[in-house]
């Protein structure tokens, strides 16, 4: 197996290019587990770790592919709560440490934790070759279990992400407290000024994927300019929608039924709290223009 | 440590009674201890392991010629190239080093490879072509007896029935039920490994990382057809135990390896192999009826267990006889009926591990009290309490308990404790954790009562003793010991408390502990929570010898005072095969928990608050060892109440990984109070009582009382699953 050194995004391209078979590493929590694993046997890794470009993020917000998730948590949780709520969630300390979105992205595992807030605050994912960059959103990029939309020569560069436009809440349920896997997850980011709301399910579908009926369900629902109290008729039916919007199967963490109903549950929950919170900062937003 | 006056004006520190530091300890905490994993040998190669993905298949070809030709590869060995006899086992010999003509497991070895890379090993491993004529497995653990008979004498292990007083009186008040135990493994962190280095007389030195240094001795030694003196064992770093380590795994394929190539050969499982390689907690099905009087007085107990032994018997006939001698619990019932099976299944094998049979029957017996008090309108803890066990109890094998059994007590010291404020809003000690399922909605409190029983050491007549030797010397003009053993430290703090014990007999504070090997005599397993009592006792009774010869010197100039002696625990009997009467066992452990649980009942999210435990010890010669005992047996019994499961379907494991098999974390355990007795036992050496299971068992119980109590529902299945709390 050759180990690919580029110092650069543009020799990592051309790298990639003439080794398509190299699979790129950055924190190698997967990538390392599967070799170990002898699960797979690529004929080069193609190391990020030296590649400048991948590991910043600008304000935005443009975030490289290698930011390891600490750093999410640490620099990016006030602009991308969702994001750094998920980042939360990911495995340990020293996982996290290493961990990115790119590889969650390139992995394209249903389990992924940043997928869903990705789908529900409407992330493109930047791509390039050496035949230049391209520009995928979140919900063209998932297209099977662990497949993903980039082509052989390829590579993940940066996800795009505009700095939260309102509340954002992801849940994960796992069969333990921390350092766990997802049976199903839920992210949900409100965008008040759009007067719309975006959802996605994680570990429920053979990709993540965003449920358009309770996002539109919600749209038309909800009164964002002059927020009111939700009822928990309307909390109801979003978990319901959400809860449709997913095709689960029985595994070993979880069976259908049960990843159904805690997707609602967790819709229900996590659009309570983010809706809190926009009354809560629409209130605040009051006192102060009267003052 | 704070020492006491006493301690601080003593001749020697690090007595017994004290909590020095183990040698051990930073050396694990920073990642420097050199486990089986770490042995290098100049030259050595690697070996790999072919297993079966079948259950259960005919063998019907094994190809190794293409698997021979891999350049790098020294060796290919299947079952002809075992020199001596293709069986071993703990109890009955019924399991082979390589499989011959028929695999009873997924993962059960049929080859094996010589290699001068682990990969080029594993590689060269999947070139091996077996065919296989796949057969249907036999996986129903309460129908196996009467099916396809896996091994020649059928697939019963062991029935033990227990019969005492009336099998036909009837009670006023009258609860049953059906409980099932998952199975559970052991999950010891550091994966199966060893280093076989031959020598020129044929004969081979194995460093292993295991918990019974002789009996893995005599089963590779059998194997490889050679007498035993020719294999020698030297006790690696071993990563935990509990139990798996117990039966062999790579001891005799390293060693063939190394005598077949003439080169020192290592072999380390991974982590998944590290499931197929080790036998697990037996599963169990458990009938229970319980009669009592208004009172609440217990007037019988009937009960039938089946417990899933897998492919092979290797502990099973014990683990049955555990469950039906300890099979009421810790209470006085003058009428008792059980019968226990162990069967053979094509499910993964399953042995020894902490608990031992008594873990599975607690479950049950601990259910059925709290069943027994809801149907009496009484607390868990009274009606526990009426039917206390105490010293001078009869056992259902007859067997008076001839030391401390404060059963009532323990229970009340756990009841009286302070109960854990109400329910955080701090997320991490909330059901969900971080992964933010819930900020309180649908979180209901629950607290669940349980003790249970433990026998210690071996039992049913087993000749149970240690080997120790004690040798004392001038080193720079004072005296040191070094003691000498072949028992086993796995973890647990062995070392420490020999060096306690010898410094407390002999008053030599510099005790050196030399590596644990088969230059002597058998120290027994480090199972049974015995080493403490049998081992140390084997020290102490060495240094008793020893002191007779120093006889109050402290100099002792040239002279080497050299002592070797073995010691046993008082003799047990074997049972009665038809009534299972007979002082079966030496010494009984108590420990009763107090769970405290948060559960989201919406979600089925379960954060154990509170996990209070109370037990006695007898008496606590390394205080701190003692109560970290207490902690790992609560969270290893936490962890099969709400995660632990090897899940199987069709006898194929479907999550040999630490990724779907789970056990807890900081996050899951909470902090715990524990109170420790010391009654001490007249019979055991400083009175000390076994301390690693007690805790395994009652801790489980407890903390599914509390999330019946939190939820209403029955839970008669443990590991209690989310689904089985939003009942989806």
């Amino acid at each position: 197996m050759d180990f690919l050194r580029p110092e650069t995004l543009a020799e990592a391209l051309e790298l990639k290019a003439s080794r398509p078979d190299a699979v790129p590493i950055a924190g190698g929590t997967d990538v390392m587990v599967e070799l170990n694993f002898d699960h797979r046997r690529p004929g080069a890794l193609l190391d990020l770790t030296r590649v400048p470009e991948l590991r910043q993020w600008s304000d935005g917000l443009r975030i490289g592919a290698a930011v390891p998730y600490a750093r999410i948590i640490d620099e990016l949780g006030t602009a991308l709560p969702g994001l750094a709520m998920a980042a939360r969630t990911v495995g340990s300390p020293q996982i996290r440490n290493r961990g990115t979105v790119g590889g969650n992205l390139g992995a394209a595992s249903p389990a992924g934790d940043t997928h869903p807030v990705l789908l529900a605050s409407d992330a493109v994912i930047e791509v390039a070759s050496t035949r230049g960059p391209r520009m995928i959103p979140a919900t063209e990029f998932y297209l099977g279990v662990k497949r993903n939309a980039l082509e052989p020569d390829e590579l993940i560069v940066a996800v795009h992400l505009a700095p939260a436009a309102g509340p954002q809440q992801f849940a994960k349920v796992g069969t333990r407290n921390a350092m766990v896997i997802a049976v199903c997850s839920f992210a949900i980011s409100l965008f008040p000024g759009e007067n719309r709301v975006g959802a996605a399910v994680g570990s429920a579908a053979p990709t993540p994927r965003r449920a358009h009926e309770a996002e539109a369900f919600l749209a038309a629902e909800l009164d964002f300019a002059t927020p009111k109290p939700l009822l928990d008729s309307v909390k109801r039916e979003f978990g319901e929608l959400v809860s449709r919007a997913a095709s689960p199967i029985d595994d070993v963490r979880g069976s259908a039924a049960y990843r159904e109903h805690a997707l609602a549950v967790m819709a229900r929950r996590t659009l309570g709290w983010a809706w809190q919170e926009l009354l809560s900062r629409k209130n605040r937003g009051g006192e102060q223009s009267c003052a | 440590m704070t020492l006491t006056p006493a301690e601080l004006t003593s001749a020697v520190s690090g007595g017994i009674g004290t909590s020095p530091q183990r040698p051990d300890g930073n050396l694990k905490v920073r990642g420097e201890f050199a486990y089986a994993s770490d042995l290098w040998h100049e030259d050595m190669i690697w070996g790999a392991t072919l297993r079966s993905p079948h259950p259960y298949a005919r063998i019907t070809s094994v190809d190794i010629t293409e698997a021979l030709q891999v350049p790098g590869v020294y060796a290919v060995l299947t079952h002809s190239d075992v020199p001596g006899r293709n069986l071993y086992g703990l109890e009955h010999k019924d399991q082979p080093v390589l499989a011959v003509d028929v695999v009873r497991y997924q993962g059960e070895p049929i080859a094996l490879v010589g290699a001068d890379h682990p990969e080029t090993a594993r590689r060269a491993m999947k070139k091996i072509v077996v065919g296989y004529e796949v057969l249907e497995p036999v996986v129903d653990m309460e129908t196996a007896a009467d099916d396809t008979p896996l091994h020649p004498g059928g697939n019963l292990v062991r029935h033990v029935p227990i019969r005492r007083g009336s099998q036909d009186v009837a009670a006023e008040v009258v609860v049953t039920g059906r409980y099932e135990v998952g199975m559970q493994d052991q999950a010891f962190l550091g994966p199966e490994s060893g280093l076989a280095v031959p020598a020129d007389d044929g004969s081979v030195d194995l460093y292993i990382a295991t918990q019974w240094l002789h009996v893995d001795r005599s089963q590779v030694a059998a194997a490889l057809g050679l007498p035993e003196e020719k294999v020698r064992l030297t006790l690696s770093g071993v990563g935990g135990a509990f139990g798996g380590r117990e039966d062999l795994s790579m001891q005799v394929h390293a060693c063939l390896l190394a005598l077949h190539t003439g080169k020192p050969v290592k072999m380390v499982y991974n982590r998944e192999e590290s499931f197929y390689g080790h036998v697990h907690r037996h599963p169990a099905v458990l009938y229970y009826e319980h009669g009592a009087d208004r009172t609440g007085k217990l007037v019988y107990v009937r009960a039938r267990m089946y417990l899933d032994g897998g492919a092979y018997a290797s502990s099973t006939p014990a683990v049955v006889a555990n469950a039906a001698t300890l099979g009421v619990g810790p209470y006085e019932v003058d009428n008792v009926t059980v019968d226990a099976y162990g069967v053979y299944t094509n499910n993964p094998p399953c042995g020894a591990m902490r608990g031992f049979g008594a873990v599975q029957a607690g479950f049950a017996y601990e259910s059925q009290m709290d069943k027994l008090a809801e149907a009496l309108g009484m607390s868990p803890v009274d009606v526990r309490v009426r039917n206390a066990m105490t010293e001078g109890s009869v056992m259902p094998t007859g067997q008076v308990v001839d030391s401390a059994a404060p059963v009532a007590q323990l229970l009340k010291l756990v009841q009286d404790k302070p109960l854990p404020a109400g329910t955080s809003s701090d997320l991490r000690e909330l059901p969900g954790g971080v992964s933010n399922t819930t900020h309180g909605e649908g979180v209901v409190r629950g607290v669940g009562y349980a003790v249970g029983i433990k026998n210690i050491c071996f039992s049913e007549g087993y000749d149970d003793y240690s080997t120790a030797r004690v040798r004392v010397s001038m080193v720079n003009g004072s005296l040191a010991a070094a003691v000498h053993t072949a028992a086993c430290e796995v973890g647990q703090g062995l070392v420490t408390i020999m060096q306690q014990i010898v410094r407390t007999e002999l008053g030599i504070e510099l005790v050196t502990v030399l590596p644990m090997d088969t230059t002597i005599g058998n120290g027994g397993s480090t199972s049974a929570s015995r080493q403490t009592y049998v081992t140390g006792g084997a020290v102490k009774a060495a240094c008793a010898l020893v002191r007779d010869r120093l006889a109050g010197r402290t100099d002792i100039g040239d002279e080497v005072i050299d002592e070797t002696t073995e010691w046993r625990h008082r003799a047990t009997e074997a049972i009665d095969p038809e009534t299972g009467q007979g002082n079966a066992h030496v010494q009984y452990g108590f420990a009763a928990h107090r769970a405290v649980v948060d559960v989201d009942v919406e979600l089925g999210l379960v954060r154990v608050v509170a996990l209070d435990c109370a037990q006695d010890v007898g008496r606590a010669l390394n205080p701190q060892a003692v109560v970290g005992q207490i902690q790992g047996g609560s969270a290893q019994g936490l962890g099969l109440a709400v995660m632990e499961e090897i899940q199987t379907s069709g006898g194929k494991v479907r999550n040999p990984s630490f990724t779907d098999y789970l056990i807890p974390t900081v996050l899951d355990m909470p902090p715990m109070s524990i109170d420790v007795l010391e009654l001490a036992d007249p019979h055991a050496p400083y009175g000390i009582r076994g301390v690693g299971e007690p805790p395994t068992i009652s801790s489980t119980p407890a903390i599914v009382a509390a999330i019946r109590a939190a939820t209403g529902l029955a839970l008669t299945r443990v590991p209690v699953r989310p689904e089985h709390l939003t009942v989806t």
